[in-house]
């Protein structure tokens, strides 16, 4: 079974840590995933930019709005996400308006880095 | 992370929308900056018993007017009235807080607490000073230090803006779409204002202050969270972001200047990198093109490129010329100068600036690309004439030396025999 971690934090305070502060957290975090690394089961690390960064496509009615921002709601849950290589945002909405086509579900673009390749990718196959 | 640093972050996260809050009911201030003074003494009193406050700013507007309000009443009867024995039931006062303010409210408090430091009658540096201690609550020695004045002169520098504000009359009352607007650009400007005095710092030793960088970034960052469908603060943001990003790369071992072509590029911050283009790509969708905008694509032009032969200086000319039309001024046809010198050579680029000569004359960087081009050129004498008015000019000892730097190569240049490197 594949397993995400999804890490949630106070954007401010993270952003406040010193670089001293934020290399320790990633050190000690390194320590641990050492042994999955040998291992084989670490799959890659990816890295959000701030919300400010992000922009929410949602349903009205027929029309899919573009909104810039995060998705700011708390009664829906987050279900999953896609990964993809496009050339610029507008690339990204096009193809996420049409995914989401006759959906009222919420999609939240997000621009993120690759923080760690890990070892996984050649294992990623969907069960059959 | 210890209570105490938890408690400083979050009450430096909550103070612009605290003292926003604060004063628009006291119009004042002084008095806005008492109460919120005491709100946070009274929190570092109660927080680590009681625990955090869900919503920290509240609790503190909360609080803040509270104890304000209570030194007002003491003073004018001159009676004593129970201080903390009342107060300290305040740690729930928040869950049945008389007025729970909306986004949009809070929205433009901020925004006025931001714009009141930036008055037109106040000049720059009092603006950015006044800024740093009213919206960033920097300590008077903080921000004297980040200035390298003594305490006491930026104590007076702060007291007389704080004076010049409070007899603007600032607009209390919610403002109108054009008001908004208008007051958006100036506080845009005067974060700007906060950024080049940490980059380009202007005086002293230090060359690049990042504190002052950094802190501008974070109230960038604030603004376009509280206006998140603002391309011109997205473009600000991304041009602060893009620009710091080079920090690292900017000042080598020696503390001298390393120009852009020959910074190293693997030095460069890619968190910020990837951040800024992130947010110029959706300002861009916006087509509402913008001064800081229009910057922030030029330095993610340079951004994109890994080899500074990469660079497209074609559009980054063209960028200029877009940018010249949105905001007439030599400076920007100076850095214009630079792109033609890419994409025509050094004749061109000569014939550009000549003309600015005038206005330019007491302005380091104008002597120095002029210098550079002459050297080009091969007009050696002219170009040494060029470099020593602009080390004449030069603010920062890292400064003088780039320029020294330059003559060193002419020098070297003009006799190449002469030593074998």
């Amino acid at each position: 079974m594949l397993y995400a971690i999804l890490c949630y934090h106070d954007e401010d305070v993270v952003m406040s840590w010193s670089k001293a502060e934020d290399e320790a957290v990633l050190a000690k975090r390194k320590l641990v995933q050492k042994d999955f690394v040998e291992r084989g089961k670490m799959g890659p690390a990816i890295r959000l930019v701030p919300t400010t960064g992000a922009t929410t496509i949602r349903a009205s009615g027929n029309e899919q709005l573009v909104l810039d921002g995060p998705f700011a709601e708390t009664k829906e849950q987050l279900l999953g996400f896609y990964l993809v290589d496009c050339e610029n945002l507008d690339e990204v909405i096009d193809f996420a308006k049409r995914m989401k086509e006759g959906e009222s579900c919420t999609f939240e673009i997000r621009p993120v880095q690759i923080f760690e390749e890990g070892v996984l990718p050649q294992k990623v196959k969907v069960a059959s | 992370m210890n209570d105490m640093a938890w408690i400083e972050t979050a009450l430096t996260g909550a103070r612009p929308q605290a003292m926003g809050a604060l004063l628009r009911y006291f119009r004042d201030l002084d008095r806005a900056e008492e109460a919120f003074q005491e709100a946070c003494l009274r929190a570092m009193r109660t927080w680590p018993v009681k625990g955090p406050p869900r919503d920290p700013a509240a609790w503190l507007i909360f609080v803040g007017r509270n104890a304000a309000l209570d030194s007002v009443r003491r003073d004018s009867r001159n009676t004593a009235l129970p201080e903390d024995s009342a107060i300290s039931e305040l740690g729930d006062a928040e869950a049945d807080m008389a007025e729970r303010l909306d986004d949009s409210h809070y929205r433009d408090d901020i925004l006025r607490l931001m714009f009141i430091c930036c008055h037109p009658d106040l000049p720059a540096t009092q603006q950015v000073a006044l800024a740093l201690r009213i919206v960033s609550g920097l300590s008077v020695r903080e921000i004297a230090s980040a200035f390298l004045v003594n305490e006491k002169a930026m104590e007076q520098r702060i007291t007389r803006a704080k004076r010049r504000v409070s007899e603007a009359n600032v607009a209390f009352g919610a403002p109108g779409a054009a008001e908004r607007a208008e007051r958006l650009a100036a506080v845009a400007a005067m974060i700007y204002l906060i950024f080049n005095e940490g980059y380009s710092a202007s005086g002293g030793e230090v060359h690049v202050r990042e504190p002052l960088c950094n802190e501008a970034i974070r109230l960038a960052r604030l603004l376009l969270r509280l206006f998140p469908a603002e391309p011109e603060v997205m473009g600000l943001l991304a041009l602060m972001l893009l620009q710091h990003a080079r920090t690292p790369a900017r000042i080598d071992g020696n503390g001298d200047i390393v120009l852009l072509e020959e910074q190293d590029r693997s030095q460069w911050n890619r968190d910020m990198i990837t951040e800024g283009l992130a947010l110029v790509d959706k300002a861009m969708r916006h087509r509402k093109p913008g001064i800081y905008q229009v910057q922030a694509a030029i330095a993610a032009l340079h951004a994109r490129a890994a080899k500074p032969e990469d660079t497209d200086w074609q559009e980054i000319n063209l960028l200029y010329q877009m940018l010249e039309r949105l905001q007439p001024s030599p400076v920007i046809r100076l850095n214009r100068a630079v792109a033609l010198f890419k994409t025509q050579g050094p004749e061109a680029a000569l014939l550009l600036i000549e003309p600015l000569e005038e206005r330019l004359s007491n302005y380091f960087y104008f002597h120095g690309v002029r210098g550079a081009l002459l050297m080009e050129l091969g007009r050696e004498r002219e170009a040494r004439t060029a470099f020593d008015k602009a080390i004449s000019l030069a603010r920062t000892p890292a400064e003088a030396a780039h320029i020294r730097q330059q003559i060193d190569r002419l020098i070297s240049d003009a006799k190449p025999r002469a030593k074998s490197a």
